[in-house]
């Protein structure tokens, strides 16, 4: 018979619209609005998971967020591991599988995790698995990690899109129940700018369990309505239904995930799965409600043991009997609530274990006259069943080890009270308070702009939540800067439950090895005798003990077990729960999606990309591109096929005999302009700028006020007030940064101005001895002559047309310039230079052939070189320090002991004895190979390549004393073998630099 | 993700800022004479107080111009917002005080 526990009608569920879904390949069915967990019930389905660590049969605890044991992969797409059943909606064809088993859920062979419990206590990887020890790596640690885990990860890409939203409000009111549609009432009665946020998929919260209660003469799901009505129709409100609030960060800025398609058969392809909500409110009410805590006692974990207000939600909610013969264990009044409904359903609830000692709860004549035998001063010391309860024995408080009666039951409510969810206050670092009185933490000193209402502070009962929660708003709204509204009366009839809000005073049934594990956290399995372990063991504070035994580190964040793990500890300890204390609450409230907070931020969009204007060319032309930094820069231009290796000796060989080009656009740029700007520049770099004259450059070196080698460049001079500099490519902005830094705060009378220019000037190299001969034509109005303009100069003049700053510079060593024009034009330009250099063999020649003919100059390299540890001197640009000068930045530090020791690295060249090997960069060198461990070593090699222009490989290194060691033989140590080489000056063409003047 | 008030753009989002560190720092007015001591103090020590700090911030990613801040480095809040150059404000002491310690971090 299909949904045998489905009561014949009632409920919020569609009946209208039957739904067939599947779990663990079996066909089954439900309704529009059944959860995959009251489907599952009404099919007479609890067990549906093994628990972690002891494989055990676990069942449906609850219907909300806080459900620690029915995680299950929903099967669609890729599979998504882990998902609480009782928040996933049932949806046509929607199909789930139970986790943590094999080979499957009913004949699992990890429950023989059981029988090894007592091997398994807290903190047993701590004095396991250590011998021998080669069997860590090789045995245990694979072991463990196959065991580990509860569902499968995806083995594909998430194939689902989200997005990021960003939202402002004047009052965000976090949960839907009647303490935030209350405040949701009084924030937007004040006209202010609202939104609303609910985790679950209707707004309504606990009243969506009341059926008997009434709100101004309406019942609980008319009254919804017309509220929902009225807030939706407000053109200020935002209400948000299926979105948690997960995390609080500074100033009111509260993190919102929205799932916006999990509940859809056929997700439209035009919605994200999942939107993250930044919110950044003015005034925050926080309306979370409370969690309804278990109760300890031996073998508390079996599938058909539920929190009594779940079982209550499931007949009311979704018309769900989660069973024929029930029990209830209580230390709370809800409960009785939740008897009587199911009696009045055709439920038989034969026993009340009232754990309080007097029979005073005015229930209780009420539940005797229904038929259930209250038995007050009693608990359940233990239960039996496998994959499902079958019955428990009932004692009293006061004797546990003798019990009084055993009762056949197939369902157990068990209560401990509801504790108020203060989650979200912690997390915006709100301090808490324990109230004695109800035994229960509190909302205590708010530092943030929020305030907490109803059951998360404290207040039970619906009128008392509806005023509360209006009250809140009203606040929050004033607070915000608005005139609240008259609070109205919400006049509440007919008959509700009023839960305990706070802990129940609770005896916890003795648990030993023969009545069975009594669990505290059930989503890591940790039992109150580890808790006790743990106490014996030293551990004392709340913080220790959670990591010890792992109580509350599991996915739900010990929703349902961190006050009983404190009540457990501080029993032991003999100490107050507010001396023990609560551990840190930390987002996010529960598990959110790697896919939602990366947004859009994935594949081609995962980090901005930046392209220079001949970017195109290169594509177009097969370049190999490689990463700097965010830019795109091609590696090398391959021609016919060629390796790597072939097009690089290719380009290197075309700039030295012939001409090169080379797309030098991504170096920094910044123009510095004013009467002030020599002498800025001047107290910036090591060399003297003020005595730069227009239409020169110079070579730039900068150093950090420590006097470490920070960038290096071109000043180029184009008037007394006006300067060109450029940068490294990754150097760019730090050196911006750098010079801001100095004006605005140390110098600011100084009148001198910075722009970035990076971005508006494209920079076309034209290296090689035909350089001059193939630019002269396309440049207009200057004379480009050797006399007139000499290596390291720069002039403005036209070049192809194009206004254009024309330097004669080079990194090369070969005669070279560098043509800046307007970047729109840079394209252009470039082909117009390539084209007028095809009777020249013009090669275009990327970042790696780049790299070698540098340092076949011995020319450093920022972040190659150097390392921020690496002073001018230690790379021979003593000659670059202007010794006239009092005072720059960096100055003051080469003569500190450090930096002007001797012993220091020092830049040198390395020729490997055989020419064909290649040297590692990052190669460590040492003097004696045979040395013992730990080697002394004595520098590493910093750039290696193979040099067309010498036909053998070459490389740089910073070795110490390096100079001092000319011609002396070093080793460099490689897996498998040693690499013989020679240090030599580091310079390996060209030596007197002369074919630059060419 | 902090609200600064940058005080020429208005408030705007932590992550358009850079910390630039401790903020009154003056480099010294003659380098060449300070001694090592002297020098290193300047370059490394810092107060690192564990309360209230006063830091600069660059708006990096708005209008590229530091200004100070009062910061308790315990409660994460900001207590004050001044300009480059301007004196260090006085806090009242109630202020100081309500920032508090923070528990169970």
């Amino acid at each position: 018979m299909s949904q045998p526990f489905r009561t014949d009608a009632g409920g919020r569920i569609d009946r209208s619209q039957p739904i067939r879904f599947s779990f663990d390949g079996e066909a089954l069915s439900g309704f529009r609005g059944d959860t995959l967990s009251s489907a599952l019930l009404a099919n007479g389905r609890h067990f549906v998971g093994r628990s972690f660590k002891y494989h055990r049969p676990r069942g449906i605890l609850s219907a909300g967020s806080e459900e620690p044991n029915a995680l299950v992969r929903l099967d669609r797409g890729q599979g998504t591991p882990n998902m609480r059943a009782t928040q996933l909606e049932l949806y046509e064809g929607l199909a789930a599988s139970s986790q943590n088993h094999w080979p499957s859920l009913r004949a699992d062979f990890n429950a023989i995790a059981g029988v090894l419990s007592p091997l398994l206590t807290p903190g047993f990887y701590y004095k396991t698995f250590m011998w021998p020890a080669p069997f860590w790596k090789r045995i245990y640690e694979p072991l463990i990690r196959r065991a580990a885990g509860l569902g499968e990860v995806p083995a594909g890409p998430d194939p689902d899109w989200y997005l990021h939203r960003y939202a402002f409000c004047d009052v965000l009111v976090i949960g839907g129940g009647p303490t935030g549609l209350g405040a949701a009432l009084a924030a937007a009665d004040a006209g202010a700018r609202v939104i609303v946020c609910d985790e679950q998929a209707e707004m309504g919260g606990s009243l969506l369990t009341e059926l008997a209660v009434t709100i101004e003469g309406q019942d609980s799901a008319a009254w919804i309505r017309s509220a929902l009505a009225f807030l939706s129709a407000h053109d200020r409100v935002t209400l948000l239904t299926r979105t948690t609030a997960f995390g609080w960060f500074p100033d009111n800025m509260i993190a919102l995930l929205e799932r916006a398609t999990d509940h859809l058969a056929a997700p439209p392809a035009h919605l994200p799965r999942e939107r993250v909500w930044h919110v950044r409110a003015k005034e925050v009410v926080i309306a979370a409600g409370t969690i309804e805590r278990p109760l300890v006692f031996p073998n508390n974990d079996r599938p058909g043991i539920m929190l009594a207000g779940a079982v209550r939600t499931y007949l009311n909610r979704y018309g769900v009997k989660a069973g024929t013969r029930a029990v209830v264990a209580t230390a709370d009044d809800s409960a009785y609530g939740a008897a009587l409904d199911l009696v009045a359903a055709g439920v038989r609830v034969l026993a009340i274990a009232d754990l309080r000692p007097s029979s005073g709860s005015k229930w209780t004549p009420a539940a005797r006259s229904a038929g259930i035998e209250v038995m007050p001063g009693t608990t359940i010391t233990t239960t039996t069943g496998r994959h499902r309860v079958t019955g428990v024995k009932i004692a009293n408080v006061a004797a546990p080890s003798a019990p009084r009666s055993t009762v056949a039951c197939d369902l157990v409510l068990m209560s401990g009270g509801f504790a108020p969810s203060v989650h979200l206050f912690s997390q915006s670092r709100g301090k808490l308070r324990f109230d004695a009185a109800s035994q229960a933490f509190l909302p205590g000193i708010s530092s943030a702009r929020e305030r907490s209402a109803g059951g998360c502070r404290g207040i039970a009962g619906i009128e008392a939540c509806l005023k509360d929660g209006y009250e809140a708003g009203a606040a929050a709204a004033e607070a915000a800067g608005l005139k609240p509204a008259a609070a109205p009366r919400f006049a509440v009839g007919g008959s509700h439950s009023t839960p305990q809000v706070g802990l129940a005073d609770q005896q916890v049934a003795t648990e030993d090895a023969t009545s069975g594990k009594a669990f505290v956290d059930f989503q890591y399995d940790v039992t109150a005798a580890d808790i006790r372990l743990a106490t014996r063991e030293g551990y004392r504070s709340a913080e220790h003990i959670k990591r010890y035994t792992t109580a509350g580190m599991a996915p739900d964040q010990g929703k349902t077990s961190n006050l009983n793990a404190l009540a457990i500890a501080s029993q032991a300890l003999a100490r107050d729960i507010p001396q023990v204390g609560l551990t840190t609450f930390r987002m996010p409230f529960t598990p959110v999606t790697f896919g939602s907070l990366a947004g859009i931020a994935r594949g081609e969009l995962f980090d901005p990309v930046r392209t220079t204007p001949t970017h195109d060319w290169a594509a177009a032309r097969a370049a190999v591109f490689e990463d700097v930094g965010t830019w795109k820069r091609a590696l090398y231009f391959p021609v016919g096929g060629e390796s790597m290796e072939a097009a690089v000796a290719r380009e290197c060989r075309a700039v030295r005999e012939r001409v090169g080009l080379v797309d030098a656009s991504t170096l920094g740029k910044i123009e510095v302009v004013g009467p002030d700007a020599a002498e800025f520049l001047n107290r910036i770099y090591t060399m003297r700028i003020d005595n730069l004259a227009p239409g020169r450059c110079r070579y730039g070196l900068m150093l950090n006020e420590a006097g470490y080698v920070m960038d290096d460049g071109i000043v180029g001079c184009l008037a007394p007030d006006h300067f060109h500099l450029t940068t490294t490519t990754g150097g760019a902005a730090h050196v911006l940064e750098h010079l801001e830094d100095y004006l605005q705060t140390e110098w600011p009378t100084l009148g001198a101005w910075l722009t970035s220019i990076t971005e508006q000037w494209a920079t076309i190299a034209v290296q090689g001895p035909k350089a001059r001969e193939l630019i002269a034509p396309l440049v207009d109005g200057i004379d480009i002559s050797p006399q007139a303009m000499p290596h390291m100069s720069v002039q403005v003049a036209r070049v192809c047309g194009v206004p254009a700053r024309l330097f004669r510079v080079s990194f090369t060593g070969e005669l070279g310039y560098e043509i800046n024009v307007p970047a729109d034009y840079g394209q252009a330009v470039w082909e117009a230079v390539y084209e007028a250099g095809g009777r020249y063999d013009i090669t275009p020649y990327g970042t790696e052939t780049m790299h070698v003919l540098r340092a076949e100059k011995g020319y450093f390299m920022v972040g190659q070189e150097t390392d921020g540890t690496v002073t001018p001197a230690d790379l021979g640009l003593g000659w670059a320090v202007a010794k006239s000068k009092r005072d720059f930045v960096g100055k003051r530090s080469l003569a500190l002991p450090d930096l002007a020791a001797t012993g220091r690295k020092q830049l040198v060249g390395l020729l490997t004895d055989n020419p064909d090997d290649v040297l590692e960069e990052g190669a460590q060198v040492v003097d004696d190979p045979n040395a013992p461990f730990p080697m002394p070593m004595i520098g590493h090699v910093t750039s290696s390549y193979r040099s067309a222009a010498l036909k053998r490989s070459i490389a740089l290194a910073l070795i110490k004393d390096g100079r001092a060691r000319m011609g002396a033989k070093v080793h460099v140590p490689m897996p498998g073998r040693t690499i013989g080489a020679t240090v030599t000056e580091p310079v390996f063409v060209d030596s007197t630099g002369s074919r630059v003047h060419g | 993700m902090l609200l600064i008030g940058c005080p020429y753009c208005g408030p705007r989002a932590e992550i358009e800022f850079r910390n630039g560190g401790e903020a009154h720092i003056a480099r010294l007015a003659d380098p060449a004479s300070a001694s090592d001591e002297e020098w290193t103090d300047f370059l490394f020590m810092r107060t690192n107080p564990k309360g209230v700090h006063a830091e600069r911030w660059r708006h990096r990613h708005g209008c590229g111009r530091y200004f100070n801040v009062l910061r308790d480095t315990v409660s994460d809040k900001i207590l004050a917002i001044y300009r480059t150059g301007e004196p260090r404000p006085d806090l009242p002491a109630a202020t100081a005080e309500a920032t508090g310690e923070g528990e169970h971090r």
